[in-house]
Parts: structure tokens; sequence; C-alpha cells
């Protein structure tokens, strides 16, 4: 009946996983009793979970972000605790079991569920603003997307209560995945998760590319797109590509567990190596993934702060398409000290050395757009700054891990923990900071609080530093990563260090959340009723914060790159039009929502081989689809009087200024 | 606080300047004791100048440029229109160009040089030591002593050693970080690796590839001797009461943590290559591999 | 540009932006195609490198019987013309003679399917189940994969019957089934790199 599903599942005897599935469990409590006590469920339920609102959707995406980034990092904090502590004869806190279990999951969290969910939340939000849109170009698949991944994360936070989580790492190389070497419940948990939410990304990827190519505002040519547009565009490109191979490479993972299979077995002719080249095939874009969408941020927040035009917008363009292409050239790195011979070597050390000159060059671009400009220091920009000072090193040690001879003593050493630490914390989570700083604004009507933003941006960039830098000198020192204990004392002091290092981020976790709980508070002071806080430069600044749910009474046509600033000079940014015109919304609908619910239950009883559901539900889910491909009433029509009223309302809001140029 | 910024970044660069200063001492990668490891460790330096040409330009624009051209006080023109230099375009694009080029062929050139399946050049006769990965603890067999340990390493000083490297469970990477080079070692396949140890000394080597729960304790001693304290060491191997038959290596192979140091006086022919066999198909179909396998043990 | 210029071209773009879904969707639908590819790129891949691992188990010769495969393709190259009959009706309008061509279609494509699935249920039966050797792996899946997107093909054709009967060829029907027309001849195209690699290839 329940599969392999007993209560025996339930790690009672795990101290620190059972007060973390309790304080979890209080915490949506308590959430659950405030909505309920403040009778908010209708709206939650007709304005958010079955909202097909690209605006709403990528708010909603930020918040699984911003959860699952709480997650990872306790992960890490505890990973850190423990490596500080288990030197020499002790053994620290964690039985290996359960370290191993911390790392894979931190690292497949803070990947798939802190990363994906934030870059795709600010592509939802920026995007159909940016090229002046209504919407994106299928609203109900962004839903599905959406709900797809959070039942993905969710799947990952129940291991932590019900079963287990993988102990073989994030990368779960064959065959220490198999059967054989992980009977329990933990990789299936990963496979799911991960197989779940490459669904939901692939979606995206196919909905943003439409979008972007066939919705943008009249006279946005290709080359008139902001540098934002661009890189999510090479963002999803990538996505369409990588994903299948992450698809392919975890079915044939499932096929081996499930059905006795053997595509990555030690025997009957299975070859663990196809199963570590299929990975990092998808693997390595995917880093890409998670960086160009930062890179596309910083390059706004450079270009409004500077108050400037962007340096070079055709190089920037260029230098994204060149590392779109070679990212897909260069994925056997990740494995040099696999055996292959010094030609093919040779040749991926070189293609991914060459990814390194588009990338210097947009760090030139950054740093000549400043150049010559104003800039102003706001969090967005501190954010940019931290991100040029450092990403750099990242970037040089990443090229000499891409360097054969070097990896062989680098390879899988804390050295080149730090180098992805230093290449995606500032190159990836400091540009989705910038960005959720940048646009929170224009989501909510009200900027975030500077002072604690600065602060938050002061600790995370101290204690990075702390913690990072250790760690490559501890690569230098021959420490592998992943170690639960290790006699080596000389270590210990520097771990010890970048245990300080994580306390003092943490610090800047909870600045950032008082930075959230001051603004809320201060929303009334601080409303920006101009829908340009930033004095920004692109279309998303040309409607009101927050938008219309149309974005757009009319939409704009566009003349330059900084369309915005170009309507702000002409004088036409605030004309109000003669007439305005009935406009059609999609409507919303719960299938998405009920698609992700059963999405998990699918999951969670693959994972628990509870076959009978696992059934139920993935018929449920074509139901659903097959009902919503029948519904052909999926618009509704806002009438040319109802825009006329609520942008007149707006224009009355307007700070005692003349219609054309807000302060 | 808005002064404060380009200062806060020097002091941070400062800091981690200082933290890497500090431990100076004692860090294997920078002190290698073979020739392979030295080699690897001056491409490193090599390439790390190389970067220094675009990085510290980098750091000090991004300052530099933060604190003369801030809103609030600004010292340089403002000129919100321009956004392009063919001058400044080509030099972006050139200077990486020429550095990556640069690297690319040293890359070239040392990847063949330094391929770890290369055997060293070198007038002393190199000692062939077979190792076999089992969870979670490493076997060497000495092929031509007909004698083998489990967790401990031992050759004499500027011989050559040739490994052959397998697996007898899941993917793991041998490594002795003071000799440079790592390497898989896969169930069903043969990796091989070259290493020479310029100087006796003790050592340690590791699993550098995570493989499970005894992971961390994976880890091996290395003694790099003498000829004269090898040839004593093998004949108190010899010594041991321990045999290593097929038997005897089916225990062994069970999955332990913290295997004790042991020693065998006398290994079963071929165990190496049975061991790998297994993995095979039996119809002699070979899995497919990047190289070929070399199809006897004692080729050199 | 005048306010008046504006409001016409943006009028338009309203117009355009409106009857723009279809085409939207048809894009849209190609990528999802184009992703498709990618997948089945993999598994050719995967195919490919298990191609020799027999495990000593039986190898291609020996399981194939390239007369009743030659059938089945036939079966679904067929499917596709009439699938291309039914579309021109579509084109005409012809309500009844799109309904006939997706049924006939239908049942060639479940044909197809049944061939496959009996000789699937053969190879078990002889104990050449996927689980015999790394290379049958790669053969039930890449072969399944394909079956599995032909048995979605056929619940969406069914769909659309009932969608065609309901509410007639509108706009939004033909749409899908400009969609369904393009995954079927996908299906094909795909099916004829599985017929020579694995099967032709295999058989010799």
């Amino acid at each position: 009946m329940f599969g392999k599903l007993s209560l025996s599942a339930i790690p009672f005897g795990n101290t620190i996983a059972m007060s973390a599935v309790s304080g979890a469990l209080v915490l949506a409590l308590v959430i659950l009793a405030m909505i309920t006590y403040y009778g908010r469920w209708t709206y939650l339920w007709k304005e958010w979970l079955t909202s097909v609102d690209h605006k709403r959707i990528g708010v909603m995406y930020i918040i699984l972000a911003l959860v699952m980034l709480l997650r990872g990092f306790s992960d890490a904090i505890l990973m850190r605790l423990q490596q500080a502590m288990a030197a020499g004869t002790s053994h620290g806190f964690l039985h290996s079991g359960h370290f191993d279990q911390i790392f894979s999951a931190h690292g497949s969290i803070m990947m798939i569920f802190m990363a994906m969910p934030f870059l795709v939340g600010l592509m939802n939000i920026a995007v159909p603003q940016q090229i002046g849109a209504r919407d994106v170009a299928f609203p109900f698949m962004n839903a599905l997307s959406f709900w797809l991944t959070a039942a993905a994360a969710l799947l990952v936070m129940v291991s932590l209560g019900v079963g287990e989580f993988s102990q073989a790492g994030w990368f779960g190389y064959a065959p220490l995945t198999e059967l054989q070497y992980s009977p329990g419940s933990g990789v299936d948990y990963w496979i799911w998760s991960f197989q779940i939410a490459g669904i939901g990304s692939l979606m995206t990827g196919i909905n943003f590319i439409v979008t972007i190519l066939k919705m943008r505002a009249p006279g946005m040519n290709l080359m008139r797109m902001p540098i934002f547009v661009w890189t999510t565009l090479f963002t999803n490109v990538l996505m369409i590509f990588a994903f299948p191979v992450l698809t392919v490479a975890l079915a044939l993972i499932t096929f081996d567990r499930y059905l006795g299979m053997h595509f990555f077995t030690n025997t009957l002719g299975g070859n663990p190596m196809l199963y570590v080249n299929l990975f990092w095939i998808w693997g390595h874009p995917e880093v890409y993934i998670l960086i160009l969408p930062a890179f596309g941020v910083f390059s706004e927040v450079v270009a409004t702060f500077s108050g400037k035009r962007l340096f070079s917008y055709r190089s920037l363009v260029y230098a994204t398409g060149a590392i779109t292409v070679l990212s897909f050239s260069v994925w056997l790195h990740h494995f040099f000290t696999m055996g292959a011979g010094a030609d093919v070597n040779a040749v991926f050390g070189i293609a991914t050395m060459l990814i390194a000159i588009p990338t210097g060059v947009k760090t030139f671009n950054w740093l000549f757009t400043m150049y010559r400009g104003r800039i102003r220091f706001t969090t967005p920009m501190y954010w940019t700054l931290g991100f040029l000072t450092t990403f750099a090193i990242g970037g040089m040690t990443g090229v000499l891990v891409s360097l054969p001879p070097a990896d062989f003593v680098l390879h899988n050493s804390l050295f080149l923990v730090a180098h992805f630490h230093n290449v995606l914390i500032p190159g990836s989570l400091f540009g989705f900071f910038a960005g959720y700083v940048y646009w929170f604004p224009k989501v909510t009507g009200f900027p975030l609080n500077e002072m604690w933003g600065k602060r938050a941006f002061w600790c995370w960039m101290i204690g990075f530093y702390l913690a990072i830098m250790p760690l490559y000198v501890l690569g230098l020192m021959g420490m592998p990563r992943r170690m639960e204990h290790y006699a080596n004392l000389a270590w210990q002091p520097y771990l010890v260090v970048a245990a300080i290092g994580t306390a003092v981020i943490l610090l800047g976790i909870i600045f950032q959340i008082t930075q959230l709980a001051v603004s809320i508070r201060q929303r009334h002071d601080t409303r920006d009723l101009t829908g340009d806080h930033w004095n920004g430069r692109t279309l998303e600044w040309a409607t009101s914060s927050p938008p219309a749910i149309y974005n757009f009474a009319i939409i704009p046509i566009v003349h330059d790159i900084d369309a915005f600033e170009d309507m702000k000079e002409k004088g036409i940014a605030y004309t109000r039009p003669e007439r305005y015109h009935d406009i059609l919304i999609p409507r919303n609908t719960s299938k998405g929502f009920i698609s992700g619910a059963l999405a998990f239950v699918f999951g969670f009883s693959m994972v628990w081989y509870i076959w009978w559901l696992a059934i139920l539900s993935a018929i449920g889910i074509l139901f659903t689809v097959i009902a919503r491909s029948m519904d052909d009433d999926v618009e509704y029509i806002i009438p040319a009087a109802e825009v006329e009223r609520i942008e007149d309302e707006r224009h009355r809001k307007f700070p005692s200024i003349a219609s054309d140029s807000p302060a | 606080m808005k002064g404060s910024v380009p200062f806060g970044f020097a002091g941070l660069s400062a800091l981690c300047a200082l933290a890497v200063l500090a431990g100076c001492s004692d860090i294997p990668l920078l002190e290698p004791k073979g020739p392979i490891g030295a080699a690897e460790l001056s491409i490193i330096s090599v390439a790390t100048v190389l970067m220094l040409i675009v990085v510290i330009p980098v750091t000090v624009m991004a300052l530099w440029f933060a604190l003369r051209y801030k809103a609030s006080d600004p010292k340089g023109d403002y000129a919100p229109k321009w956004s392009h230099s063919r001058k400044i375009d080509l030099i972006v694009w050139l200077v990486p160009s020429v550095i990556v080029t640069a690297l690319g062929i040293l890359s070239w050139k040392e990847t063949h040089r330094l391929d770890p399946f290369k055997p060293i050049d070198s007038a002393a006769r190199q000692i062939n030591i077979e190792v076999v990965s089992l969870d979670w603890k490493w076997l060497f067999i000495y092929p031509d002593l007909n004698i083998a340990t489990v967790n401990q390493l031992v050759f004499p000083a500027n011989v050559p050693v040739s490994f052959r490297i397998t697996s007898d469970s899941v993917m793991t990477s041998f490594f002795i970080p003071q000799l440079g080079s790592q390497i898989y070692a896969m169930s069903g396949m043969q990796s091989r690796l070259h290493l020479l140890a310029d100087k006796p000394g003790i050592y340690f080597g590791q699993n550098q590839q995570f493989s499970g729960r005894g992971y961390s304790d994976m880890n091996f001693n290395v003694s790099v001797t003498s000829p004269k304290q090898f040839d004593a060491w093998v004949q108190k191997a010899r010594q041991s009461p321990d045999k290593l038959d097929r038997t005897r290596f089916n225990e062994l192979s069970k999955p332990s943590i913290g295997f004790p140091v042991t020693s065998f006086s006398w290994v079963e022919d071929d165990l190496f290559d049975d061991i790998m066999n297994k993995y095979r198909s039996p119809m002699g179909e070979e899995q497919i591999s990047f190289r070929p396998k070399t199809s006897a043990a004692g080729k050199h | 540009m005048t306010g008046e210029a504006v409001t016409i071209s943006v009028m338009r773009t309203g117009e355009v932006e409106h009857t723009d879904t279809a085409a939207r969707k048809a894009f849209g639908f190609w990528i999802y195609l184009m992703t498709d590819l990618v997948l089945f790129a993999a598994l050719f891949a995967t195919f490919a490198v298990m191609s020799r691992s027999y495990a000593g188990g039986p190898a291609g010769k020996d399981l194939f019987s390239l007369p009743d495969v030659f059938t089945e393709t036939m079966f679904l190259l067929s499917s596709s013309a009439t699938y291309g009959l039914a579309m021109l009706a579509t084109y005409n309008g012809r309500k009844g003679l799109v309904l006939a061509g997706l049924a006939v279609t239908f049942v060639l494509g479940l044909g197809f399917i049944s061939m496959e699935v009996s000789e699937f249920h053969a190879m078990i039966l002889d104990g050449n189940g996927p689980w015999r050797s790394a290379f049958l792996s790669a053969v039930f899946t890449l072969v399944g994969t394909h079956g599995t997107h032909v048995i979605f093909g056929l619940i969406w054709m069914l769909v659309m019957m009932v969608q065609i009967f309901t509410k007639g060829l509108t706009a939004p029907v033909q749409s899908r089934l400009l969609c369904l027309s393009m995954f079927w001849h996908f299906l094909d195209i795909v099916w004829i790199g599985v017929f020579t690699v694995v099967y032709l290839m295999g058989s010799m």
C-alpha cells in the first residue's frame, strides 16, 4: 500500500534533522494560521496561487529562491562548523552519512532551487516589461513551470523529515548513485526533484525565447534590446539545449535503479563514464545559465547608476553570444583526471580558457561604463562593485584549473570549491541581490531600505572573503573537498576562519531580512509614485510601480537601446495618449497549481515505490493538461474605459510635477 | 558611508593577502617533492602572473573609476552619451586574447609533457605498482616483487614509479599531493600514472573523489625511502604471515573504514587483471575507454 | 512621430498581437521539438556507446526480425501520409474528412505501437529484457522513448478528435492540429534514425 514508506523513514534519532523539521513545520503552521486569521485564503488563491501574471509568478519564484537560500545556507553553516571541529581525533558533531547528505543538499539546493528560481524570477519580473509586452508568450506554461519548480523544492524539503537526501553529491556520479552503493531513498529524492525542476526549466526556456523573439514592442529590433533581455535570451537558449541532456542522464540512472538496467553500473556492460559526460554536458552550460542573467543585471545597474549609456553594447552582445556557444564545448574540463589523452584534455582546456576572453571583455565594458559617468552609490551599485572586484579572482583561478596539468593537483580539492564559490557568489548571487534591490520598487511600489542593504552588503563581502579565501590555501595544502573529518591539524585554523566568515555572512542575511521588514514598515513614507524610482533607462521604468496588470496601457514605440531614457529626453515619457484601447489579459487558472501539486505527489510516490499513487497522479497531470488544452476561454478583456480610469488615477497621483518629468 | 567604499574594498584585499601570507608554511603544493609536482607548480605560477596582467588593472580601475566619478563629488568629466571607442574595444579584445593565446600554447605543450600516462625518462629502472581502490582503502600490489600492502605505499626516491590503477568499487581518485598529478580509479579499466620523488620522506596520499561513507578515512601513508631502506622494507614484507590469494582478496574488498596498514608476503598471479576483468563483458567486448588498454601487466 | 501615428501603429500591433497567438504557438512548438531532438540525440549517443556492450547476451542480429520492423515502419510512414491528408482537409474546412483522416492515422499508429509492444514482449519472454545487458538497456530505452512519444501522440489525437467533434474546426483547434502534425512528422523522422541505427546497422 505505501511501498517502501514506513514510520522508520522518519529520522527520529537525528536531533539536528528533527529540530530542522520541527522548525520548518512550526514556521509553516504559523504562516498558515496567520493567513487564516487575517482571512487571506481567498486572496492568496485568487491573486497568487492561480495567477498567470508574469509579475506575480516572478515574485513567487523569488520568494521560493529566498526560502531555499535560507535552507541551503543552513547546510553551509553546518558544514563549516563540522569541518572547523572535526580535526585530528575529533569527529565533530555530524556522522558521515548526515554530513554527506548536507553537502549534497547544499549543492543541489543552491544550484537548482535557489539560483534557478531566483534568475527565472528576475526574468519574469523584468523581461516582459523591458521589451514592452503585456505578459510572456505562454502565461499558463509559465505558471506550470513555477509550480513544478516549487513541487520539486518541496520534495527536497520533505526529504529532511521523511527518509533522507542523497549522500552522493549534487552531481551524483555513478556508480555511487546505483542501487548497489546507495540503496536508500536519498538518491531517488535527488533524481525526482532534479527531474521535475528540470522539466519546469525547460518550459521556461521555450517560453522566454518565444516571448523575446516574438513579442517585442514596435521599433525594438534585436540590437535595441536591453542587455538583460539579451542575456535572458542566451540563458534560455542554453536551457533548451542543455536541460534535455539532464533529463536523459537522470532518466537513465532512474532506469538503472528502478528497472535494473545497466547504463552506468559496473557490471554487464554499464559505463559510468557515460554518466559523467552526460551530466556535465548539461552541468557546464548550467553554470552559464546561472551567471549570464546576473551579468545582465550588472549591465542594467551599472548603466543606470553611472547615468550613462552602456559602453560598447554590441561588444557585450557578441561576448555573451560567444560565451553561450563556447559553454557547450568545455564540459570535459570537469574530469581531466579521468585519463583522456593529452590531445583531448588540451583541446578542452584551451576551449575553456577561450571563455575568459569574452568574460574579460564584458568586465572592461562595465568598467568603461562607469568611466566618465556620475556614479550613485546605491545598494545595487554596491553589489556590482563587489562583483567587479571579487569576480576577477575567481576568473583567474578558473583559468588555472582549466590548465590540465594544474588541474591534476587542484582537482576536487578545496581550491576548486573556492574557485566556483568565488565565481558563483559574486558572479551570480551578488547579481541576483542587485536585481532584487533594483527591481523591488518596481514590483512593490516602495524601495528597500538603503542603510540595511549596505550593511548586509558589507557583511556578505567580508564574510565571503573570510569564508572562501582560506579554502584556496587549504586546496594548496592538499585538502580534498567533502571531508567529514580529517587528521591533518594544520588545516584546522583555516577552517575556523572559514567558519567565522560564514557567521559574518549569516549576519548579512539577518540584515537582509531586517531590511525587508524595515522597508515594509516604512512603505507609506517611501512610496514611489512615479514608477521610475532609480531614474532608469529601460522600458520597465515607464510603467507604474507596481505595474497595472497589463503593464503598458499603450504599447510604447522604441527608438533607442535606452528606450525610456530616450523618451524622457524627448519629453514624451509621460504623455497621456488621446484614447485607450481594450486590452486582452490571460485569465487566471488553478490548473498550474494543481499540476504542480500532482507532480509533487508523483515524485514522492516514485521515491517510495508507491506505484498506484504514482500512476494516479500521472494520470491526474495528464487530464489536467488535457482539460487546459480543451479550454478556449483563456483570456478576458479589460475595457478601454477601465484602462483609462486606472491610468488617470496613476497620473493624478504623480508627485506635484509636470506630467513629463517626474523628479 | 559613500567615501568609505573604495577603502573598504582595499581593506578587504589586504585582509585576504594577509591571510594567505600568514599560512605560507607547510603548503604541500607549493613545496613539491618531485619533478611532476614541480612542473605543475611552475605552470600554476606562470599562469597566475600572466593573468594578473588583467586582474590587477580590473581591480584598480573598478576602485579608481568608482572614486573618481562618484556623483556626490566627481573629479572627472561627464559624458552620458559616450559609449563607444574603437581603441578601447580593440584593447579589451586584444589583451585577453594575447594572454589566452600564450596560456593556450603553454597548456598544449605542458598537457602533453605531463600526461600522467607517459613514462618518466630516467636512468633508473622504474618500479611497477598496481593500485586497487577498495571501499574504503587502497591495495598496492608490487607485481615484480610479488608482495602487496594495504594503505601503505613504499618506494625508493629518485626511481620512476609506474602505477596501474583500477577500482573494485565506485570511482575514486588516487592522489599524493606532494608528488603531483592525480588520476581516477575506475572499475573495469586501467588508469596509468607516473610519478617520481626527489627526496626521501613521509608523505600522505588520499582519495580525492568522494566515494561514500568511508571517504574521509580513505587515506594512505607514503614512505619514500633510500634504496637500502627499500630493500630492507621488502625483506620485512616478505616475512609477513599474510598472503593475498583470491579468497583473501574477496574478504579484503568488503567495505570497511579505517583498515589497518597490512603487508602481504605473497600475491596470487594476475590478481590485478582479474579484478579489472571482473567488470568487463564475458564475451570480451571491452567497454568504451578513452584509451586502448595495455594488454598485459609487464609492458615496461 | 506624431501622436496620431503612434496610436495607429499601436492599434495595428494590437491586432497583430491578437492574431499572432497561433504563430507564437507554432514557433514555441518548433522550439519544443528542437529540445526533443536534443533529448533523442543524447539517447542516440548513449546507444552508440552501448552498441557493443552485449555482456555475453545477444547482439542485434540475434534479436531483430527486419521484415517485422519494416512492416512497423510502413505503418508509421503511411500514418504520416494520412495525417497530411487530414491537414489538407483541415485547410479546406471539411470536418468529416479530417475526422476520417485522423481515425485512419490513429489506427496505423496503434498498429505500430502494438507491433513494438509485442516485439518487446517477446524479447522479455526470451530472457532478453533491458536488464540483460547495457546494449539491451539502450535498445529498450531508445526505442521505448520513441514509442512513448507515439503513445502520447495517439492520446493527443483522440483529444483532437473529441475537440473537432465538439468545437468544430475553430482557429484554436486548427492551431492544435498543426502542432500535432509537426509532432507526428517529427516522430517519423526520429523513427527513421532509430530504424537505421538500431535495426539496420544492428542486423548487419
